[in-house]
C-alpha cells in the first residue's frame, strides 16, 4: 500500500532483545492494548513503525503532486473547490503521520531529508502521470479507494499514535473517493468522447492500483511479523481481493471494461478472480524507475529549497522577539 | 542540510462549548503565533474547533509509564468510592 516497499526488504538482524520483556510486550499486543510512545518496545517494532509511518506520510505529501497539477485546469468551480480541498487534506494527512512517526524518536528534519535524498520510499502509484481530467476521477475512485481499504484496519493498529492518526484520516478520506467516482459518473453519462476518456484512465490506473497493495503474500517476508505485532491486520493479497471485489461492480456500473482478460466471477467463492500483476513493472517503479519518479522528487526538492528562506526568517524572527522580551524583562526588574 | 530544527507544539482543540480542550496532535512552528495558525490549518479544516491551545512539547511533564502500577493501581481496591458499593432498597429511589 502506501508502505508497499516495506515488504520488499528483508528484516535486518538486530541485537537480541530480553526474552522476558519481549514476551510481556507480545502479551500486551495480544490483549489488544495500545502501545504508546514512552512504553518499552522491541527495537525492530520501533524501526518497522518509523519506516511504515514515514513512508505513509511521504506518500501523502508526494500524492499532492499528480493532482495539484490539475487544480488550475478543473472544468468547473465545484470540481476545483473539491480538488483543492482534497489536496489540502493530503497535506494535512502527511502532517498527522509525520507527527505520529516523530513520537518514536525521529525528527521531522530527518524524515524530510530521507524523502528528498531518495532514500525513503513512497507509494509507487504516485509515479504515474495524470494525463487527462478523467485521471483525477480515477485517482479518487481507485487510489483513494485502495487507500481506504488499507487504512480502515490500520485504525486498529497496535501503536496508539498511528491508530489515532488513521481514524482522523479515514473520517476525512471518504469524500476523496466519492468525489472521484461522482466525477467519473458524470463524464460517463455526458458523451461517448468523455466516456472513452474515462475508459482510457481506467486502462492506465487499474494495474498500478492493484500494485498499491504490495507484493503477493508468498513474497512478502515482513507480513508475518507485522501481523503478529498487529501493525497489519490483513495480508496484501486479502486486501487486494477485497479491493477487486468492491471495484469491479463499480466499474460495470459506469459501463466500463476492466483491462484484464482473465477477470472472472467465481460463483463458488463469491470473489472476482484476476490476472497476474506485472511484478517487473512494480519492482522498477519502487526502485525509482517509473514514469515520473524523477519529476516527483525534483518537485519536492525544489519546494523544500525554495521554502528554506521562509523557515529561516520565521526562526530568526522568533529568536529576535524572544531576545527583546528577555531584554525588556531585565530592564523592568 | 544544516537547518535548525523548528520547535514542536502540542495542539489541543475545544470542539463544542462546554467541552474541555482535547489533545489532537502536534505541529512544528517557529513561534506561538505561527503554531496557532498551523494548528488551525492542520486540525480544523471541517469546523472541528471553537478554540485552540498550543503548548511547547518540551514543556509537557508526563508520568513515567513504568510507574503506571504505583500511580494507578491503588485506586482499583477502593471500590467504596463508587455509588454501586452502597446498598439502598429500590423503593427509596435515586436522588
Amino acid at each position: 500500500m502506501y508502505t508497499q516497499a516495506l515488504n520488499a526488504r528483508e528484516t535486518e538482524t538486530s541485537a537480541p532483545e530480553d526474552a522476558e520483556r519481549l514476551a510481556a510486550f507480545q502479551a500486551r499486543i495480544d490483549a489488544e492494548e495500545k502501545i504508546e510512545p514512552n512504553d518499552w518496545m522491541p527495537a525492530a517494532y520501533r524501526k518497522t513503525l518509523v519506516r511504515q509511518i514515514s513512508q505513509h506520510a511521504h506518500s501523502e505529501i508526494v500524492g499532492m503532486l499528480p493532482e495539484g497539477n490539475w487544480i488550475s485546469r478543473a472544468p468547473t468551480l465545484k470540481r476545483k473547490a473539491a480538488l483543492l480541498a482534497k489536496v489540502q487534506d493530503e497535506g494535512g494527512h502527511g502532517l498527522y503521520l509525520y507527527s505520529a512517526a516523530e513520537t518514536l524518536g525521529v525528527s521531522r528534519e530527518e524524515l524530510t531529508e530521507q524523502l528528498l535524498s531518495g532514500r525513503a520510499k513512497y507509494s509507487s502509484i504516485f509515479n504515474y502521470p495524470t494525463l487527462t481530467w478523467a485521471d483525477i476521477g480515477a485517482i479518487g475512485w481507485l487510489v483513494d479507494g485502495a487507500a481506504i481499504m488499507n487504512q480502515i484496519p490500520l485504525c486498529r493498529c497496535s501503536f496508539g499514535p498511528y491508530a489515532r492518526a488513521m481514524i482522523r484520516v479515514c473520517k476525512e478520506e471518504s469524500f476523496h473517493q466519492r468525489q472521484g467516482y461522482e466525477l467519473l459518473l458524470e463524464m460517463c453519462r455526458s458523451s461517448e468522447e468523455q466516456k472513452a476518456m474515462v475508459q482510457d484512465a481506467l486502462d492506465r490506473w487499474w494495474w498500478p492500483s492493484l500494485m498499491m497493495f504490495g507484493p503477493s503474500d508468498t513474497h512478502s517476508t515482513h507480513s508475518a511479523q507485522s501481523m503478529a505485532w498487529k501493525i497489519k491486520r490483513f495480508t496484501n493479497d486479502e486486501l487486494r481481493q477485497k479491493f477487486v471485489d468492491a471495484t469491479v461492480p463499480q466499474a460495470h456500473f459506469l459501463g466500463l471494461t476492466i483491462p484484464d482478460e482473465k477477470l472472472a466471477f467465481d460463483a463458488e467463492s463469491g470473489h472476482w478472480t484476476f490476472g497476474e500483476i506485472d511484478w517487473d513493472e512494480f519492482s522498477r517503479v519502487i526502485a525509482g524507475d517509473g514514469p515520473c519518479n524523477r519529476e516527483r522528487l525534483t518537485a519536492r526538492q525544489k519546494a523544500h529549497e525554495a521554502g528554506a528562506w521562509v523557515r529561516e526568517a520565521a526562526l530568526a524572527h522568533a529568536e529576535k522577539r524572544a531576545a527583546r522580551r528577555a531584554a525588556a524583562q531585565v530592564a523592568a526588574e | 542540510m544544516t537547518e535548525k530544527t523548528t520547535p514542536l507544539w502540542e495542539v489541543f482543540i475545544r470542539s463544542r462549548t462546554g467541552m474541555a480542550h482535547r489533545h489532537c496532535g502536534s505541529v512544528h512552528a517557529a513561534d506561538a503565533e505561527m503554531a496557532l495558525q498551523a494548528a488551525r490549518d492542520v486540525y480544523t479544516r471541517r469546523g472541528e474547533g471553537l478554540s485552540i491551545w498550543v503548548v511547547p512539547s518540551a514543556e509537557i511533564i508526563a508520568s513515567d509509564p513504568s510507574e503506571k502500577g504505583m500511580l494507578f493501581e491503588p485506586t482499583a481496591s477502593k471500590i467504596y468510592r463508587h455509588p454501586t458499593f452502597y446498598e439502598i432498597p429500590e423503593d427509596v429511589g435515586n436522588m
